[in-house]
């Protein structure tokens, strides 16, 4: 029972921060239409970028701050305008293409340039363990969910609550009534790629410290960040939080009871089951095909 | 001469000179070229599925694994290579159609990330079924084909056979192109709506050129299990995918020799690079993935069409 309750709570927070990878790919492909390949090298940049802060002697928060502004430029407006700007004119299999190419070159320049080997980065929260009846939950689980479900609420909030929020969410669902409102699709746009930025340092933050910094380490988040877009719903925000917890308590539970061996491959046969029985995802809508 | 018999001549002449010049080439060198070729057969398959159905598939790699295990464990197991290949390609065209038929029902972009889970799924099973498939040991003392009492073990005989095999394939699926049952994929891809509307069952044709795309990359596998004589997990990771694909888009998708120029470049080049001794070329060998990620950025900003497409942009400017 204890053994359940701890995968349960670990699984959590690792999908949680899976969630945090998937929610700015689903915002990216609402708002934008971007499916972004290089989402995975989004998370392994700014965890070297804080490496490499951490080196410099900076606290942890420091690093941090300094990596969402350097991710806020570079992964947010810069993507935006380089990459995706010149691009979008071509259609959706370009862009992937070109961000396939991106997450080739991020990945290389850091094993190139860096380094190959797997950096531990500090843990923002203390060491040990809560014990509450036998039950052991570490402070970084709980540290990890606190933060997440903090970053989520606080989004949900600003998206659901805010006069720019609402109208990401209005460009979003239809870009063409939103400018005849007279929205500023542009800057709309813009602020996605930018929140995507930021989850995504937020998501290095929380998954460096247990899985390592390394140059392919998004190989692996970008496939769950992919997979736990679609489970939930492409054009669900809430469906990549439920795709991505779902994900990462199933993963913990098939490694501990089934085989640690294939804990990888629990994404894979969650995402084949979902598009057989519920195509348009758990909790998403049908899309109209447009003609 | 009209241009599909100066074409045809050209193909000729490559490919004599090809088999005439290996002669005087190094073993290591011969060795590239087969490599090369190997590759070429799982990329002309994926053009299919690429460039004419206009799907993203990120799993050959898998398929390609595919053909290489059951060829490794079938050839070590006494099987004749002849029969072996067809084994290998039906296997994959059958996993083809099971992976490719939730994933297509849905939405194209779908059957990118089904392929994608597969290669992960496909790469756990080779690296943790150890006593199937040796594990990350992997499967070593392949044995190479003999033909009705030909033997193709020696490097340069072994050359020759898959340059006749390419050849083979290719000419294959150049007459499933020129078929009307291969016009229908151009369709399919440049107008589905249309097509559809003209009768043609998408998703029908998607899965099988899909499939068919999946066979081709287990025969390449057969060849690769025969020519490097030891598999291992490491080449059939994911990644081989990604560049299997970005070979095909930069040559150029849907263009018949597309693959070809795709494929030197994620093939031949690097490991060319990777062989000489220049201080320069050194450089350029650590940092060439950089090189290759940057210029599929921009080569998708400025000539979507890919690289062979621009033999058609100079002939345009000549004539106009």
């Amino acid at each position: 029972m204890g053994d359940l309750v701890q995968l349960l709570v670990s699984g959590t927070a690792t999908g949680a921060i899976y969630a945090l990878a998937a929610l700015g790919f689903t915002l990216l492909w609402q708002a934008a239409g971007v499916i972004n390949f290089a989402q995975g090298e989004f998370v392994m940049l700014p965890a070297f970028a804080m490496l490499a802060g951490l080196a410099f002697g900076l606290p942890v928060w420091l690093a941090f701050l300094i990596a969402c502004v350097l991710a806020a430029i570079v992964l947010g407006a810069g993507f935006k305008q380089v990459v995706v700007d010149p691009l979008i004119r071509h259609g959706v299999i370009p862009l992937v293409i070109a961000t396939l190419g991106l997450a080739i070159a991020v990945k290389s320049t850091v094993r190139a340039g860096f380094s190959a080997e797997a950096h531990p980065l500090p843990s923002p929260f203390p060491t040990g363990q809560l014990s509450i009846a036998g039950i052991n939950v570490s402070y970084a689980d709980i540290g990890t969910l606190a933060l997440a479900g903090a970053i989520v609420i606080g989004l949900q909030a600003f998206l659901n609550r805010t006069v720019t929020g609402r109208a990401m969410q209005a460009v979003a669902q239809n870009t063409e009534s939103a400018r005849v409102l007279g929205i500023d699709v542009r800057r709309m746009v813009l602020y996605v790629f930018l929140i995507n930025a930021v989850l995504a340092v937020v998501a290095a933050l929380l998954i460096a410290p247990t899985y390592l910094a390394k140059f392919d380490m998004g190989d692996s988040i970008g496939l769950k960040a992919f997979f736990a877009a679609i489970i939930g719903g492409f054009n669900q925000t809430r469906g990549a939080l439920l795709g991505g917890v779902l994900i990462g308590v199933l993963e913990n539970l098939v490694g501990f009871y089934i085989s640690p061996a294939y804990k990888e491959g629990v994404a894979l046969v969650l995402f084949l089951g979902v598009i057989l029985l519920r195509p348009e995802g758990l909790l998403g809508k049908a899309e109209e095909r447009k003609v | 001469m009209s241009a599909p018999a100066r074409r045809a001549a050209m193909l000729v002449a490559i490919v004599a000179a090809l088999a005439i010049g290996a002669a005087f080439l190094k073993r290591s060198d011969v060795y590239l070229l087969t490599l090369t070729m190997v590759y070429l057969m799982a990329t002309f398959g994926l053009n299919l599925t690429v460039g004419y159905a206009g799907q993203m598939s990120l799993g050959q790699a898998a398929f390609f694994g595919i053909g290489a295990y059951v060829a490794a464990i079938a050839l070590k197991a006494g099987v004749p290579f002849l029969a072996v290949m067809p084994i290998a390609a039906v296997a994959c065209f059958v996993i083809g159609l099971a992976l490719g038929f939730p994933a297509l029902r849905v939405q194209h972009h779908y059957l990118a990330f089904a392929t994608l889970g597969f290669n992960v799924l496909v790469y756990l099973i080779l690296r943790n079924e150890e006593q199937v498939t040796g594990g990350t040991y992997g499967i070593s003392a392949i044995p190479r084909p003999t033909i009705l009492g030909v033997s193709f073990e020696g490097h340069l005989a072994y050359f020759h056979f898959t340059l006749a095999s390419l050849v083979a394939l290719g000419a294959l699926l150049w007459w499933l192109l020129r078929s009307p049952w291969g016009r229908a994929f151009a369709a399919l891809r440049d107008n589905p709506i249309r097509a559809e509307s003209l009768g043609v069952n998408i998703t029908a044709y998607t899965l099988l050129a899909f499939a068919i795309g999946a066979a081709c990359a287990g025969v390449g596998g057969v060849y690769y299990a025969s020519l490097v004589e030891f598999i291992e997990p490491g080449p059939f990771h994911f990644s081989t995918s990604l560049m299997m694909l970005l070979a095909v888009i930069i040559g150029g998708s849907g263009r018949f020799y597309g693959p070809v120029v795709g494929t030197i470049i994620i093939i031949l080049l690097p490991e060319l690079l990777r062989g000489s001794s220049h201080e320069a070329l050194k450089f350029m060998q650590k940092w060439y993935l950089v090189f290759f990620g940057l210029a599929v950025v921009a080569l998708m900003v400025w000539l979507p069409g890919g690289i062979v497409s621009l033999a058609d942009r100079f002939r345009r400017r000549s004539t106009s």
